[in-house]
C-alpha cells in the first residue's frame, strides 16, 4: 500500500512497485485526461508533472515517486483556464487531440523555466512530444500567446 | 646443529605468534543491563540522532526493507560479502549489552564488547577522530531506540580472512587511532568541517582509493574511486568537471542535493545529502568550505564563466531540423528535461557541465539513465524516470557517445557496450 499525492489529494493504492505512474494516474485513479503513447518516454503524451517538473509517467515507477507531488492535466489549474488551455482553444490547437494534454504539461513546465521562449528554446523543450497531426506550427503559437498572458498577468 | 637451528626457528615461530596473539587480544568488556531509555537525556539523545544522520549509520546498518539499524545490509568487497550487524539495543542480537564505554572502544578502537576484532568495512578508521562528547551522544542515541531481534547473517568471507585475529595485522599496517586535532592556522569552520569530513562523514571512505587490502590511501587523500560500480569523483583538482567546485557549488549540492554547475546527487551520494539535512547548516557550509579549500577552488573559480560560456553555446544543437539520428534519439530521449540556454537551471540539470559525462568512466551516466533517480533522491520531489526499459544498451551507448562528442571536448568512452550490458546486467540480478 502507498500513498500518492495526485493534484493535490492524497490517493491510496495497492499495486507494485515498479508500476508505471501512467497505469496507476488512468486505471487505478481514474484520470484519463494523460495518454499512454509509445510506451518507451520517448512520444511526450503521458506527461504529468511530479514535483512540478515535466515527467514521462509511462516510464516512471510508483515507487520512485514517493510523496511528490504529481500533477496531471486534470490538475493544472482548477477550472481549465490556465493560459495554455485558453491559447490552445483560441487558436484552435488541437486536431485529433491525442497529444495535447502531454504537450500542454510540457508547455507549462517550459513556461516557468523560460517566460519568453524563443522558438530554439520551444523546439530544443518540445522536441520530445510528438504530433502526428503537424501542429507544431499551432502549438508553438500557443505557446507564445500563452507567455505573453502570463506575463502579463504577473507584470500587468 | 641442524636440530638446534630447526628449534631455535620454531620458538622464533611460536614466540611471534604469541606476540601477535597479544597484539591482537582485546579483553571483553562486562555485559550490561540495557539501559532504561530514560536514563538519558533528551539532548543528548536529540544530538546523537543528529549525529547519526551526518555519519549515515543508517544506510549501511539497515537492509532493503528492513528495520532501521537491524543490519544485514549486504556489502561487496574485494574479499568477499560482508553483512552489517544490528546496533540496536536487543540486548541478545544487537548492543543492548553495550556498556558505554564498551561502545566508545568499538567507535574509537574497531573493537566489539566481546574483545573481537571488527572488519574496517566499519568506518572506525575514521570514527577514531570523533570526540568523546559525540561518541557519548550517539550511545545515547541508539541505545533510545527500539530494540530489534536480527541476529548477525554470517560473512561470506573465504579463509583465512574471516579470522578476526589477524586484523591485527591490518591494523598494525594500517590503523592510526587518536581524536581530531584541530589545526590552529585554519579558521573554526575549517576545522569544524575537517572534523565532520575526516571523522563523522568518513568522506574518505568512498572518495579516496583503497590498497590492495582495502586500507586507504594515505597519499591519495580523495583521489577518487569506484564504490558499488559507481564512481565518487575525485575531490580534488582532478576532478574533471568543467566548472570548479566551489564553496558555494559544494554547500548547494550538499544541501539541497543539487547544483546547477555540476548536476544532481544519485546513487550512493544521494543518502549522503538526506542524511547530511539531520545536521545543522552551519556544520555542511562547514563540510563544503574544508573540501573548497582542499582542492584550491577559489584559485580556479574565476574558469567557471567559460565553462557555463561553452556549455550554453551548446543550446542550438538540441533544436532545428536534425539529420543526425543520435541528435534525434538525444532530442527525444533527453532534451525536454535538459536543454538550457542562456544560463543552466539547477532543475535542467545541464549535461555539458554534469561530472557524470566528464569522468574517464562511463558508469555514473549509464547508471543513471538505466535507473533514473527517484523523487526522494537529487533534486527533492523530483524524478528522472528509468529509461532502463526504454533504451536498448545500444541505445544508450549511441546517446553517451553523441554527447561526449558534442558536448565536451573528451575522447569518446571506450568498450560503452560492455560496460552498459555488465551494468544492466548487474541490476537485472539484484532484483527481487
Amino acid at each position: 500500500m502507498t500513498t500518492l499525492r495526485i493534484n493535490g489529494r492524497a490517493v491510496t493504492i495497492e499495486v507494485e512497485d515498479d508500476t508505471p505512474l501512467l497505469w496507476v494516474i488512468r486505471d487505478v485513479v481514474g484520470l484519463t485526461g494523460t495518454k499512454f503513447g509509445c510506451g518507451i518516454g520517448m512520444c511526450g503524451a503521458c506527461t504529468v508533472h511530479v514535483g512540478g517538473r515535466p515527467t514521462r509517467s509511462c516510464i516512471t515507477s510508483v515507487s520512485s515517486v514517493g510523496n511528490a507531488e504529481v500533477t496531471t492535466i486534470e490538475g493544472l489549474d482548477p477550472h481549465g483556464q490556465h493560459p495554455l488551455q485558453r491559447a490552445w482553444i483560441n487558436l484552435q490547437v488541437p486536431q485529433c487531440g491525442y497529444c495535447q494534454s502531454g504537450q500542454i504539461m510540457q508547455a507549462a513546465a517550459l513556461l516557468k523555466d523560460f517566460p519568453a521562449p524563443s522558438d530554439q528554446d520551444i523546439d530544443g523543450v518540445m522536441t520530445g512530444n510528438l504530433c502526428r497531426c503537424m501542429t507544431y506550427v499551432r502549438i508553438r503559437k500557443a505557446i507564445k500567446q500563452a507567455a505573453a498572458a502570463l506575463r502579463e498577468r504577473e507584470h500587468g | 646443529m641442524r636440530k638446534r637451528l630447526l628449534i631455535s626457528v620454531i620458538a622464533l615461530g611460536i614466540l611471534g605468534i604469541l606476540g601477535f596473539g597479544a597484539l591482537a587480544w582485546r579483553p571483553a568488556i562486562a555485559p550490561i543491563a540495557p539501559p532504561a531509555p530514560g536514563a538519558f537525556a533528551r539532548d543528548l539523545v536529540t544530538k546523537g540522532a543528529a549525529l547519526a544522520a551526518g555519519g549515515f549509520c543508517a544506510e549501511c546498518h539497515t537492509a532493503k526493507g528492513g528495520a532501521e539499524f537491524a543490519g544485514g545490509y549486504a556489502m561487496a568487497t574485494p574479499f568477499g560479502v560482508l553483512y552489517s550487524t544490528n546496533i540496536t539495543p536487543d540486548p541478545e542480537t544487537g548492543i543492548g549489552s553495550w556498556s558505554e564505554r564498551a561502545f566508545a572502544r568499538a567507535m574509537h578502537e574497531g573493537v566489539a564488547r566481546d574483545g573481537s576484532l571488527l572488519f574496517p568495512a566499519f568506518p572506525y578508521d575514521h570514527f577514531s577522530r570523533l570526540s568523546d562528547e559525540d561518541v557519548q551522544a550517539l550511545y545515547a542515541y541508539f541505545m533510545t531506540r527500539a530494540p530489534v531481534r536480527a541476529a548477525a547473517h554470517e560473512n561470506g568471507l573465504p579463509f583465512p580472512l574471516n579470522v578476526r585475529y589477524l586484523q591485527a595485522g591490518w591494523r598494525l599496517l594500517f590503523f592510526r587511532p587518536g581524536r581530531f586535532k584541530a589545526d590552529a592556522a585554519k579558521s573554526a569552520e575549517w576545522n569544524r568541517g575537517a572534523y565532520l569530513a575526516e571523522g563523522l562523514s568518513h568522506c574518505g571512505a568512498c572518495h579516496t582509493p583503497r590498497n590492495l587490502l582495502g586500507a586507504e590511501k594515505t597519499g591519495d587523500s580523495y583521489a577518487g574511486a569506484v564504490v558499488d560500480d559507481w564512481v565518487a569523483p575525485p575531490l580534488t583538482a582532478a576532478d574533471p568537471a568543467p566548472a570548479p567546485w566551489t564553496e558555494r557549488e559544494l554547500d548547494a549540492y550538499l544541501r539541497n542535493g543539487v547544483s546547477d554547475l555540476h548536476g544532481s546527487a544519485a546513487g550512493p551520494m544521494a543518502p549522503v545529502v538526506q542524511g547530511l539535512a539531520g545536521l545543522p547548516a552551519s556544520d555542511v557550509r562547514a563540510i563544503a568550505l574544508y573540501f573548497a579549500d582542499f582542492d584550491h577552488a577559489a584559485e580556479r573559480a574565476s574558469s567557471t564563466g567559460a565553462a557555463v560560456a561553452r556549455a550554453m553555446s551548446y543550446a542550438p544543437l538540441g533544436t532545428g531540423q536534425q539529420t543526425d539520428p543520435d541528435a534525434r534519439l538525444y532530442m527525444a530521449a533527453c532534451a525536454s528535461c535538459h536543454y538550457n540556454a542562456g544560463a543552466p537551471l539547477a532543475v535542467r540539470p545541464d549535461l555539458a557541465l554534469n561530472t557524470a559525462l566528464n569522468l574517464p568512466d562511463p558508469s555514473n551516466f549509464i547508471e543513471v539513465v538505466l535507473h533514473g533517480i527517484d523523487a526522494g533522491d537529487g533534486i527533492p520531489g523530483v524524478v528522472m524516470p528509468s529509461f532502463g526499459h526504454a533504451l536498448s544498451d545500444a541505445d544508450i551507448a549511441r546517446i553517451a557517445t553523441y554527447l561526449r562528442r558534442t558536448r565536451t571536448t573528451l575522447p569518446s568512452w571506450p568498450d560503452l557496450d560492455k560496460r552498459i550490458a555488465t551494468l544492466r546486467a548487474k541490476s537485472q540480478a539484484s532484483e527481487p
